[in-house]
């Protein structure tokens, strides 16, 4: 029986490295799956209210957003500290309203556009006032379909 | 004395155990979720057409926020943490109160003969009414409505709302129609 001559070259050998290619493959491929671009700097603070009754917004794709608040702490010199209303990335006002919701529409295809879902991610302190009219323009824009943006409250979780 | 040899790690299952960690992540992160409360806003038509206009007395419910943040339901004042429990009484009708809302015998598949509640809250705030309570107000009603589907779940599939099927669930939702109506803004404080 043939044996293996044992050669006196007993150093360690390095751990292997020919993997870590696919390691760092990985890793981008997790950030690639889970990071959802924010598209839009946000001008506004929003600090959504909290609600027990919250439920997950489904169908990322589908939702338009619209942010209203008092202007972020760098911004408010400039624009005061009175609630505004922000569509994509700029202040807009109310009569941009419709035609924003026309364009988000437009975007979505043929199919999907029954389901577009507007989801207003609004101040806890601001009035009524602004989204009362926030709500009419979107009945006129016949965008029915909207979610109030909320913070799932845990503490409540137990009386539902 | 003859130097040993450390043995060597082997890495071939590195890519493995990289696998495991990447799918682990991938299952249990949820990166920002978005959640909110959701609701239909109704077409834009004739005023006189509001389903609330028509409506008799018994079947609804005035829930009415003022400007600075009181609640107040079917006439009286009421605290917040209240209101949940008077808008279930008022979605079920347990007693079937001559007060409370009609019930109109309907045909459900998987249900039967139910009688469908002809219960409907409209709810009205102030132009000065703080977002935060009006959907704290939307928040409650929203509990009452799901305490209902849930009981009702529970009643008749003995399991909870969430855990029913999608035909199980459009039996309930029929049941048990989520009607609150938002009438047109009031301005009584003149805010902005």
């Amino acid at each position: 029986m043939a044996q293996f001559k044992r050669n006196g070259n007993k150093e360690t050998p390095g751990i292997s490295t020919s993997s870590l290619p696919d390691i760092v493959f990985m890793i981008l491929f997790f950030f690639m799956a889970t990071t959802t671009m924010r598209e839009v700097e946000l001008k506004v603070q929003v600090d959504a209210p909290k609600a027990s009754e919250a439920q997950k917004l489904e169908k990322k794709s589908l939702v338009s957003y619209i942010y209203v608040g008092p202007p972020t702490k760098a911004l408010a010199p400039q624009f005061g500290t009175a609630p505004r209303i922000q569509l994509n990335g700029a202040y807009s006002s109310l009569n941009n309203i419709t035609e924003f919701i026309a364009s988000e529409r437009d975007k979505l295809s043929e199919k999907d556009r029954p389901d577009m879902t507007v989801s207003l991610k609004i101040d806890a302190t601001t009035k009524m006032g602004m989204v009362t009219d926030i709500k009419q323009e979107l009945r006129r824009a016949n965008a029915l379909s909207i979610n109030y943006a909320a913070a799932k409250d845990k503490g409540e979780g137990n009386n539902r | 004395m003859a130097k040993r040899k450390v043995p060597e790690i082997n890495s071939g299952s590195m890519a493995d155990i990289a696998f495991l960690l990447l799918i682990f992540w991938l299952m249990t992160t949820s990166m920002n979720v978005d959640s909110g409360i959701a609701r239909k806003l109704p077409p834009l038509v004739e005023q006189d057409n509001d389903p609330g206009m028509d409506a008799h007395e018994r079947n609804v419910l005035m829930v009415f926020v003022s400007g600075n943040n009181q609640l107040m339901v079917a006439g009286q004042r009421m605290d917040i943490s209240g209101l949940c429990e008077k808008a279930k009484t008022f979605i079920t009708n347990p007693t079937n109160d001559p007060n409370m809302p009609e019930k109109e015998m309907t045909d459900i598949p998987l249900l039967g003969r139910y009688p469908v509640s002809k219960g409907l809250i409209s709810l009205q705030n102030d132009r000065g009414t703080s977002y935060d309570m009006y959907l704290q107000v939307q928040n409650e009603l929203t509990k009452a409505y799901n305490q209902a589907k849930d009981e009702l779940a529970q009643q008749k599939f003995g399991r909870s709302f969430t855990d029913l099927n999608d035909e199980q669930r459009k039996a309930v939702n029929k049941a048990i129609p989520v009607k609150i109506s938002e009438a047109e803004p009031r301005n009584l404080t003149g805010g902005k």
